[in-house]
């Protein structure tokens, strides 16, 4: 599948987002967090601009985004329906969690559990967003559970990193505990993204040229001629090709930037070096957003759409 | 609506497409073109139509594949028509966010309306069989309308009310008809040619068939050609009396 920049900005940034809008009513709610104005301010800025950025970068592959609000009219069937409503409706929650914190100084009581509230609708926009691929039957490498579990996790793991990274600048006495929190979603990310990987390689096909054709009682069925001599849509949208040594090279250069060094560098700045602090999580941060937007261009790039198979694919 | 029609409708218009005799000519998708260039889902545009790197929307493409039986090794080239097989769980339709994609409940037929389309292209990515093209002039979503706006038209010969590509089709490969009628002309030809759906494991039920090719009359005609070029006869089995004396003075 095309790896389009605006889908990628979308999953990542919005995931990350509610990562951190989940994080920050969680920790309030074991008191772990200050109900300190600027603090708030600062991380609600950043959860909140990653998740509005990324729904109004999703718009940037429509046709006609001034009609954008028709999506939100076919809940009943279309995730991605449910995914902008969720998406609105979260903002109510969050939205009044982040004001009475920033400005009433309360992260307990009330705020905190309309912060909770917030947290579980974040969740489900995370996984509505994930059902958008996980859905379609047609990429079988998206059509796995393990695409949920992937989104959600990386959205936990991402938003941990974020948090920490902000709690470490304002030099929380908290950071650690939520230095080691990330630790253990990054852990868990790096576990996961092997699984979903070995899942999708050892995937048996789906369909086949045969079976797209419904020849192949006739023998093995390959392309001769395609049905037309320049590229079209189809193959533009659904016919990207990546080639094997380059993703087997990327999928390393995900693993080590967005798993491993961020691991490495959160142990280090717990442990190892807790004066550089500040600079070891500044560039696990970095670190981590090239490497999780390799994965999730991978995620896109490395998926076959079954229509490929009417083009010369002999099995997806 | 972008759910399906609560009960499935009984008319299920659709095609069937004979690839026995289906030659390729490519006629059927140009007269495609060529009315719904005017048609419900006007106009097909194009991008760069006379020059290098054109691209456009088509509602009907024509592959060309070839079978090879895998003991014989012989071979057999199966023209392969494919456009919107207006199927009864049409993905398409359900993935749709804004309900510019629907099936109506009278006949079966899928079809997007544009005034409402926001140019998501994710139906273009539940449909398996790449029956949906974007429009990147418009910014909406096209595809076959099984030329709604031509079988339904009062103004037109009763013969004439047919998909222009099953009017066009100079070999009558293509047949029009209610599938959902299990006793109707096109039915039955399905019944008797064995007709298939593609890719059924996808679980979309299509509506339009397909006629496999029929086995060949002759299979031991193909015995005495050559598999390919470097093939080498060496016998001299069957030669005529100078034609085996040649074959020695030059063996020799
Ligand atoms: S062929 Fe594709 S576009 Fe047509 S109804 Fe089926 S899924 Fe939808
Ligand atoms: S491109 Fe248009 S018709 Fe297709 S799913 Fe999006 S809104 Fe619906």
């Amino acid at each position: 599948m095309h790896p389009a920049k605006s889908v990628i900005f979308f999953t990542t940034g919005s995931g990350a987002g509610y990562g951190m809008l989940i994080w920050l009513a969680v920790l309030s709610l074991l008191g772990l967090q200050p109900a300190d104005s600027i603090y708030g301010l600062v991380a609600f800025g950043i959860a909140f601009a990653l998740v509005v950025g990324g729904l109004i970068s999703s718009t940037f592959h429509l046709g006609h985004p001034e009609r954008a609000l028709r999506a939100l009219s076919q809940w009943r069937s279309s995730w991605l329906s449910r995914e902008g409503i969720a998406a609105i409706v979260t903002f109510a929650p969050t939205g009044l969690f982040a004001l009475a914190w920033v400005f009433l100084n309360e992260n307990q009581s009330y705020a905190v559990g309309l912060g909770i509230i917030g947290a579980a609708m974040s969740l489900i926009t995370v996984y509505c967003t994930s059902m958008i691929y996980g859905s379609l039957k047609t990429i079988p490498a998206w059509f796995t559970k393990w695409t949920s579990i992937a989104y959600i996790t990386f959205a936990l793991m991402t938003g941990a990193v974020l948090l920490w990274f902000v709690a470490v600048i304002f030099g929380l006495p908290q950071a650690n505990i939520i230095g080691l929190i990330a630790l253990v979603f990054v852990g868990l990310g790096f576990i996961i993204k092997l699984k979903y990987w070995h899942t999708v390689d050892h995937a048996p096909a789906t369909s086949t040229a045969e079976s797209a054709t419904g020849l192949g009682k006739l023998g093995k069925i390959a392309l001769v001629e395609a049905p037309h001599s320049e590229d079209n849509y189809l193959l533009q949208e659904m016919g990207f090709r990546i080639a094997r040594k380059h993703a087997t090279k990327l999928r390393k250069i995900a693993l080590v930037l967005g798993f491993i060094i961020p691991f490495v560098l959160i142990a280090l700045a717990i442990y190892g070096f807790p004066q550089f602090q500040l600079l070891i999580a500044g560039v696990a941060v970095f670190s981590g957003i090239v490497g999780i937007v390799t994965e999730r261009w991978l995620f896109f790039a490395e998926a076959k759409h079954v229509v490929t198979l009417y083009y010369g694919e002999s099995a997806i | 609506m972008t759910s399906l029609p609560r009960k499935p409708s009984r008319v299920k218009l659709g095609l069937v497409i004979d690839l026995d005799i289906c030659v390729g000519c490519q006629a059927c998708a140009v007269n495609c073109k060529e009315w719904n260039t005017s048609g419900h889902s006007a106009p097909l545009t194009d991008i760069n139509p006379y020059g290098a790197g054109q691209k456009g929307v088509w509602y009907n493409r024509i592959h060309s594949f070839e079978a090879v039986d895998q003991e014989t090794g012989d071979s057999q080239t199966i023209n392969f028509p494919k456009s919107c097989l207006h199927c009864e769980d049409a993905p398409c339709v359900t993935v749709c966010p804004t309900g510019a994609s629907y099936k109506r409940s009278e006949d079966g037929i899928v079809l997007v309306n544009g005034d409402i389309c926001i140019g998501c292209k994710l139906c273009s990515w539940a449909c398996p069989y790449g029956a949906r093209e974007y429009d990147e002039i418009e910014g909406v979503m096209k595809k076959c309308t099984l030329c709604v706006d031509k079988i339904y038209n009062e103004t037109l010969s009763p013969s004439s009310r047919v998909p222009a590509c099953v009017a066009t089709c100079p070999v009558g490969a293509r047949h029009f008809g209610d599938l959902g009628d299990p006793h109707s002309e096109i039915s039955n030809l399905v019944k008797a040619r064995g007709g298939f759906a593609l890719m059924p494991e996808q679980g979309t039920e299509p509506v339009n068939r397909y006629l496999p090719p029929r086995p060949k009359q002759h299979q031991k005609s193909t015995d005495q050609s050559p598999r390919s070029l470097e093939h080498k006869d060496t016998s001299t089995d069957g030669a005529g009396l100078l034609a085996r004396w040649v074959d020695k003075v030059l063996s020799a």
